[in-house]
Parts: C-alpha cells; structure tokens; sequence
C-alpha cells in the first residue's frame, strides 16, 4: 500500500512537528543522483517528499528551479523516466511521494495513462500548478479512478469563497503558496502574512503546507506553528548546483534538510 | 450581454465565442498559477465595465484616430496584382499606424484599461520588437514605468527597436534561456507579473495567454477587419472573397479575420515554415504541431511526445513562437480558416517585390502574407477582392535581409 499523505501530516502533528515537505527536481543531476536525493531526505524523516518532473516552460518556478529543470532535460529526462525513478523510490521510502509537474507534460501523456502510471510508479498525490480547478475536471477523475490525491494550490490573494472551491476538490493537502512569486524568491514572514496563513488554515479540511521561498531554519520555525507543513524547493536545489560532485550534493542538501526539519518542531 | 457579445457588435448571429471560462471549443481557458487568477479576474471585470462605459470607447477611439493615426488606408496593390495574375489585392496598411505596426491598437486599450485598474506599472514581452516598442509607447504617453521583456537572440537582430524602447524610457530586460526568443520573453514576463501582480499590468501582444486575454487583444485588434470591410464596402461595393495574414500567434490574423467570420471570406493564415517544414526549423504550429497548454491556455503547439516545447524558427522575430492562438486553432478545427506556410526564402522574395512593385517596404512577419499571394492570386477572377493585412513596416527589418541577400550571391 502506498503512504497515504494525510497520515504522514497527522503523525507528524502527533510528534508535535509541522511536516517536513523537501522537493528535488526529477533527474537532476541525474536519475541516479537524484533517487540518492530522494533516499536521503526520506531517511532524515521526510513526511512527504516532492519529486519535480521537469518541463521546458516552468511558469510558477524561479531561476534555481528553470535551470535543474534545463539542466535535467539535457541530461535525458522525462516524465517516464523520472517516474521510475519515483518507482525505485518509493520501494524503500516512508515518505509520501508527490509528483510536481505542469499540464503539458501530463496531457502529452493523457490525463488517464499519467495518473495510472504516477499511481503504479507508488506516487500518492500530484501537483500541477498551471491546472486551476475549472479546467481539471478530467484530470480529477483520472485521480479518482487511480487513486491519487490531486493537489491544488492557493495563493495570498485567493478569495474565501475560490478557496473553498479549491479544498473542494482537492487530496492530500494544500500547498499554501506563501507570496506572490516563483519558488526561491526570498520569502519574508511579517506577523501578517503569519495571520493570513493561519486564516487559511482554520478554514481548511486538508492540511496545510506552505511553501516558495522557505530557505532558512528561522523561517520553518516560524511557520511550524501556523501550518501543518513547510515545502523547501529552491533551498535545496540550490546546494545540487553548488555541489561539485553528486556525492558532495547529497551531503550538503541532507545537512540543509536535516537543519529545517529540525526547525520544524513546535 | 456577455463580453463577446458586447465586444464583437459586427460578429452578427455566430455562437459568441470565448465562453465563459474563456473557451474556444476544446481551447483557450485558463492554465496559470494560482497567484494569478485575481489578477485576471480583475482585468475581466475592467474590462466588461470598460466596454459599458462609452468614456472609455471614445478615449480609445480618439487616441485610435489623433495618436495611432486611424483608420489606416486601405490600398489596392495593382502593380502587385497585375504582376501575380488573378484576384485584386488590397492592402490594409497597419504599416502606417504610429510605432509602424498593428500592435498599437492593442496596447493603447490594454494601457487605458491598466489606468482604469489604478496599476503603475506595465510589462510586456516583445519578439520583433514592435509589440515592445508599442508598450514602451503607450507607457511613456501614460506616464507609467514599463519593462518590456525580449530575448538576447531578438535584441541582436532587431537593435533598432531595443534602441526605440529605451528611448521611449522603457527598460529592456535581457532574457538567456531556452531560444533567447519570444517564448523565453513571455514565459519570464509572466514570472515578473506573478511576481509583481498587485501594481502591474501585462499587455500580452498577441492572442495568446489565459482568458481573457485572446478575447480582449481579439477585440482590440478586430479594427483592422472592421474598418478594412467598411471601406471596401463604401468603396467597392462588395466584401473581399479571402482575407490573408500572417500568423506567428495570430494577433493581426485574428484581427483581421475575426469581423468577416460571419461573411463569405476564405480565411487564410499563414504561418512560418523558415527554413521549410521537413527541416524541423519553422514556427508553424497549426500545421505540423498539435493541442497543449502553453502560456496559460490550451492552443496548437511545436512539442515533442514527452509534451516539452519545441523551439520555433522564423527569420521573422515576430513569428518565432511555437504556440498558435486559441481562436486560430479553434478555426482550423472547424474549417472556417485555412492556414498555409511560406519559408523564409519566399517571404524576403516577397519583401523584395512589395518594394519594388509598390514602393513599400513591408515587415519580414507581413512579407509571409504577401509570399503566399504568388499561390494564392491566380486562383481568383480578376474582379475579386483579395484583402492582405500589411501589419507592419519593414524599416525594422532592412539589415537583415540585406544580409541574408548578401549570403545568398
């Protein structure tokens, strides 16, 4: 049986900690590389851990991200192939496996065949940034059909009545996204923007993860206390493209990770 | 009444297209971040109370007539016609508007509906330039800041306009990745408003992007086709039998297409083949690509099986850009447009004798237009009406293909 998201936030709210939700961009630096990345964070206790499966165009992602992404595709990566690398994962990991990617990717593959083989690949949930409610009604049903947990964003500005709409529909938890902005812009966190997520958060039936610009341990200290998880990308990523070897990224990213869920405890 | 409806006063009794969510048939729609969806509802709303505010009809109208210089003249072309064989062919001259293209006649209503919504700053992306350099325009005569995005690629071999734009106090934001070109600009020109979305505007130059962008540049630009009817009919007494435009994402197509939909016009769009269709270097995505998501809505696109974009080509910046529209690819669907290619040799042939048979220098993008008129001319009688949208200039332009003629001794 696959991990079931919600589980692995309710047991780390039992251990008093906001989830930890690292990503990793699929096949960067390269597939083997990566599913080190991927073992690693989930032997640090990784509730859910995000795999990036890379596309051309990346609209809601910064610089860090775009080029992992750039640099992955020139290396041979593809949805299929990222996705077995998920498979291999998810054979000796706890955490969850999400997959994160943008629509066309997942259209070129048909909403049907992407979910079945996500779900066959032991991913339990699926982000699509650039696929708002309205248009995935398909997609949704493929889900269904599969056994994923569709997973939607929300935004500062997302009206109560749109985010209602969107818990509606969605699996797993929400991804809170934490500013206006692509992932790695760095993130500040006045009391306001604080409020704003525990506002969502009362509101909401998933749990709530926040994420895009979460690099330092000061900042998943202060969102421990006001989400139920706390997403780390670009941080991350950012330590592959500085690593001089594969081996020299894996370390550094575990210590970056090992230093923000240790942050994350209430 | 819906937006189309309002919008579109000459479409007569059609289904009224976009829907609701911005649907044409299976495409358009909205496929963008979450952040963004505010934002566009925003723009949405201002648009519909702009349309039911005869203010802002007579500010852009009086802008369209004072400051762009419409209506542009519609010119029959009889050296050219003469010289092909066949149908007579009129020209609508965009060429002549202010800034030398159509892309002012979507910028000054994009402008006026960013100064409606209160915001203070404007980007655009921009590949050939002009759409930038309408931007730049418009922003300067608004007084708003203005950072047009554009390709390193495209800053090389269109200097002239990268000079125009920061002239016209706009910043020029450099963008490295992908092809350097327009659908690079674009994609970093939605960041920027993800980024920036409660104080800026994104003027999107063509047909392109989530609702309701296709439907509101649609609209704006669909005064080429209203007016080019009106004058032929005061002038000829008769509708055009094919209406002809080039089609990078489809901007001056759509709008010269979009007022004759509901006429007996064979619609002809034609798309760049650049270094031919079996080299894999051409931008023409309804005819050898096929339906995704790209730039927040579902249109024909250059892609590879795993669903990466493909990189366009073109010698015209312009038209360099691997997605089509989402109008444009609905067309095709239906049958009501037919969409042909022309390569790059064709269209600086085309160029050429536009100069020397008419003494206009047309833009490199419109020179696909007249390119296709060699094939398409003869097939009409000598009485019919063949109307070609001149978009833009070819001052922009003369370097380039005067280097490419060079290559070719």
């Amino acid at each position: 049986m696959k991990p079931v998201i919600r589980e692995k936030f309710a047991a780390a709210a039992e251990q008093g900690r906001a989830a930890f939700v690292p990503y990793v961009t699929g096949g960067f630096p390269n597939a083997d590389t990566c599913l080190e990345l991927i073992t690693a964070l989930d032997e640090l206790g990784s509730e859910v851990i995000e795999v990036g499966l890379p596309f051309s165009d990346p609209l809601a992602d910064g610089p860090t991200i775009q080029l992992s992404s750039q640099r992955a595709l020139e290396a041979g990566a593809t949805p299929a192939n990222v996705l077995a690398t998920m498979e291999r994962a998810a054979a000796k990991t706890q955490a969850a496996l999400v997959a994160m990617t943008y629509v066309n990717p997942v259209l070129a593959m048909g909403y049907g065949e992407f979910a079945k083989r996500a779900s066959g690949s032991g991913v339990s949930g699926v982000i699509i940034p650039d696929l708002p409610p309205e248009e995935a009604g398909e997609w949704l049903d493929a889900c269904q059909t599969h056994g994923l947990d569709p997973v939607f964003m929300a935004a500062p500005g997302t009206p109560m009545e749109r985010l209602d709409r969107i818990l509606a529909v969605g699996g797993g938890f929400l991804y809170y996204v934490s500013m206006d902005g692509v992932t790695g812009t760095e993130l500040e966190l006045p009391p306001e923007r604080l409020a704003a997520m525990q506002k969502v958060r009362a509101r909401s039936s998933l749990p709530v993860a926040v994420g895009f610009g979460v690099a330092t341990a000061a900042q998943a200290k202060a969102l421990a206390p006001v989400a139920d998880g706390v997403v780390v990308g670009s941080a991350l990523v950012r330590q592959v493209h500085q690593a001089d070897s594969p081996q020299a990224a894996v370390e550094a990213v575990s210590r970056l990770a090992g230093e923000l869920r240790q942050a994350l405890v209430r | 009444m819906s937006a189309s409806q309002a919008s579109s006063p000459k479409s007569g009794g059609a289904k009224v297209l976009p829907d609701e969510l911005g649907h044409f048939g299976p495409y358009g729609g909205r496929f963008v971040p979450e952040n963004l969806m505010p934002a566009l509802e925003e723009l949405h709303a201002a648009y519909l109370t702009a349309q039911q505010d005869p203010a802002f009809s007579e500010e852009l109208e009086d802008l369209l007539a004072n400051y762009a210089g419409r209506p542009t003249p519609l010119y029959e072309a009889k050296n050219l016609s003469k010289a092909l064989g066949g149908g007579r062919i009129f020209l609508k001259r965009e060429d002549l508007t202010h800034t030398g293209a159509h892309k002012i006649n979507n910028a000054l209503g994009q402008v006026l509906l960013a100064k409606r919504m209160g915001k203070k700053r404007i980007i655009a992306e921009t590949g050939a330039g002009q759409h930038g350099v309408a931007t730049a325009t418009v922003a300067a005569l608004m007084g708003l800041e203005c950072m047009v995005y554009m390709g390193t690629l495209d800053m090389e071999r269109q200097a002239l306009n990268v000079t125009r734009m920061q002239m016209l106090g706009a910043t020029v934001a450099p963008v490295t990745s992908g092809s350097c070109s327009l659908k690079d600009a674009t994609t970093q020109a939605i960041r920027d408003w993800v980024t920036n979305v409660k104080d800026t505007h994104y003027i999107i130059g063509s047909v392109v992007g989530p609702h309701p962008y296709p439907m509101l540049v649609r609209d704006f630009q669909s005064v080429i086709g209203n007016e080019a009817r009106a004058q032929l009919l005061e002038r000829e007494g008769k509708l055009p039998k094919a209406a002809v435009a080039c089609v990078g994402a489809g901007s001056n197509a759509i709008g010269l297409f979009h007022p004759l939909l509901n006429d007996p016009v064979d619609l002809i769009g034609v798309e760049a083949a650049g270094h031919g269709l079996e080299s894999g270097e051409h931008s023409a995505s309804l005819t050898a690509g096929r339906p995704g998501v790209l730039h927040g809505s579902s249109l024909y696109l250059l892609q590879d099986p795993d669903g990466q974009i493909i990189e366009a080509y073109s010698m015209a910046a312009g038209l360099d850009y691997p997605g089509v529209g989402p109008e444009h690819s609905y067309l095709k669907d239906i049958e009501r447009a037919t969409y042909a290619t022309v390569d790059d040799k064709a269209a600086v042939q085309a160029f050429m004798d536009l100069a020397r048979y008419e003494g206009i220098i047309p833009a490199l993008e419109s020179s696909h237009a007249l390119a296709h008129l060699k094939d398409l001319a003869p097939r009409y009688a000598k009485d019919d009406i063949i109307l070609v949208c001149l978009s833009g200039r070819g001052d922009k332009d003369v370097s380039q293909v005067a280097a490419y003629l060079e290559k070719q001794k």
